[in-house]
């Protein structure tokens, strides 16, 4: 069921480890990097900060520029689209060191000269902070989700009815719908009844009994096909003055009842229009 | 009621109630009761009721109390209802969560300046679990929606309120 968030958490917490792994494979040459443990570019420069083993205060940006295009350039030898926001950071890293490479404006007191990097250095310090804040999360949610409370009982849905959002519904509804669809699939593989046969076995039905639920039916129609037909055949039969239909309540249900007064019009006609109607 | 009676009461109303029981639920309830009476049963109980170490321990959570067992007994439980943890989130969708738990009410921009990338579907994911809830919009350029923790999110992560967090500067001294 939840398998794949499993997988990832676990990647996720196993970060530093494929970091490492990352690392010895491209040494070998063998590209074969998880790319996907690099959540966006402030993720993977604190990687790059902790593999080349830097202050995270001065940071080398030349040696660091470097490496973070060249994961670029890998990321798209591998043809993952490298997002936006990569981009970003790698224009960011050039502008810092070509600022790094002016000399400093001799105007300015030295002290209050402002590092290129400070900007950056904070987000990543903010960034990491985070970090460490998710898993403190994800380790509380561990314990949270280890304790039980009682079962539910019966006063705590009292109206179930209502106690549906309209997410719920959504979702129920989707469900209807894919049922609906897989139905449709099967209708393929099975005999086409014409409507012809459908009018015949309602009429016949009707001799057995004296009356029938419309619902019923309805429920027994097997894909769409057989619904519209039977909703079809049910109008034929009623134009045809075959049957007669009756209402007990407004939306309930529909009884359908053998005509005896009158002569029923001879099948061949029924079967002819119902190939028409079939084919419409 | 003298306090044992109301510590039995009390025991009573914690054990039905299906959301943390607050303490202002309860005074609603025992409105005869005075109020320092039932706080002071209430301190006791927990006191006495915890300190018997018996499977069942009472929380202090999402603002009320809860009767929970105790998660050492978690592998037996789980066994029994045979259930499976509730999908874990994605590390994505956990920093996006600690971002708005720590700087809520906050919009996505903000949320994407601190993570360094889009959020989008971790906001989203947030939000089918009803861990985060909007609050309102921002009073600025295009109005962003406002992000914040919900009730659920203390619930699932077991916190009594919001200041239970560490301190986000507690977490400086790990960086290096």
């Amino acid at each position: 069921m939840s398998d794949k968030t499993i997988s990832e958490m676990s990647e996720a917490t196993a970060t530093e480890t494929a970091v490492e792994d990352n690392y010895e494979t491209t040494n070998k040459g063998d590209y074969k990097i998880k790319l996907e443990a690099f959540e966006g570019p402030l993720d993977l420069l604190l990687y790059l900060i902790k593999k080349e083993e830097v202050n995270i205060y001065d940071i080398p940006i030349a040696r660091i520029t470097e490496q973070y295009l060249e994961y670029l350039t890998l990321m798209e030898e591998l043809d993952i689209a490298v997002a936006g926001e990569f981009l970003v950071m790698a224009a960011t890293l050039i502008h810092i060191k070509s600022r790094m490479l002016l000399p400093p404006d001799p105007n300015v007191a030295p002290e209050s000269l402002e590092d290129p990097r400070q900007e950056l250095v904070e987000r990543l310090l903010e960034h990491q902070k985070y970090k460490q804040a998710a898993s403190m999360l994800y380790s509380r949610s561990e314990v949270a989700q280890a304790v039980f409370t009682r079962a539910q009982i019966e006063s705590d849905t009292q109206t179930p009815e209502l106690s549906a959002t309209v997410f719920d519904l959504l979702e129920i509804f989707k469900k209807v719908l894919e049922r609906a669809k897989e139905q449709a699939e099967m209708e393929i593989a099975r005999d086409e009844i014409t409507m012809a046969e459908k009018m015949e076995e309602i009429h016949s039905l009707l001799k057995e009994r004296d009356s029938l639920s419309i619902r019923e039916l309805f429920e027994k129609a097997r894909s769409k096909r057989e619904l519209i037909l039977t909703f079809l055949a049910v109008l034929e039969l009623v134009k045809e003055a075959v049957i007669r239909l009756a209402q007990s309540e407004t939306f309930g249900d529909i009884t359908a009842f053998k005509r005896v007064a009158e002569t029923r019009p001879d099948t061949e006609e029924i079967s002819e229009s119902g190939e028409n109607l079939s084919q419409v | 009621m003298n306090l044992e009676e109301l510590k039995k009461t009390l025991e009573a109303l914690i054990f039905v109630s299906e959301e943390p029981l607050t303490l202002k639920q309860i005074k609603d309830i025992l409105q005869d009761e005075d109020s320092d009476h039932i706080e002071f049963a209430l301190k006791e109980f927990i006191f006495e009721f915890n300190g018997r170490d018996g499977g069942l321990e009472i929380r202090e959570l999402a603002g009320g109390y809860r009767m929970s067992t105790r998660p050492e007994l978690h592998e037996t439980i789980r066994a029994f209802l045979k259930t499976l943890p509730s999908a874990r989130l994605s590390l994505a969708a956990l920093e996006t969560l600690a971002v708005i738990a720590y700087k809520q009410p906050v919009t996505i921009p903000e949320i994407m300046e601190i993570r360094g990338t889009r959020s989008t579907s971790a906001i989203k994911t947030l939000l089918d679990r009803r861990l985060i809830t909007a609050k309102g919009r921002k009073e600025c350029v295009g109005r962003p929606m406002m992000y914040g923790t919900s009730k659920d999110f203390l619930i699932q992560f077991g916190l009594k309120d919001l200041t239970e967090l560490p301190s986000i500067e507690d977490f400086e001294d790990l960086v290096g």
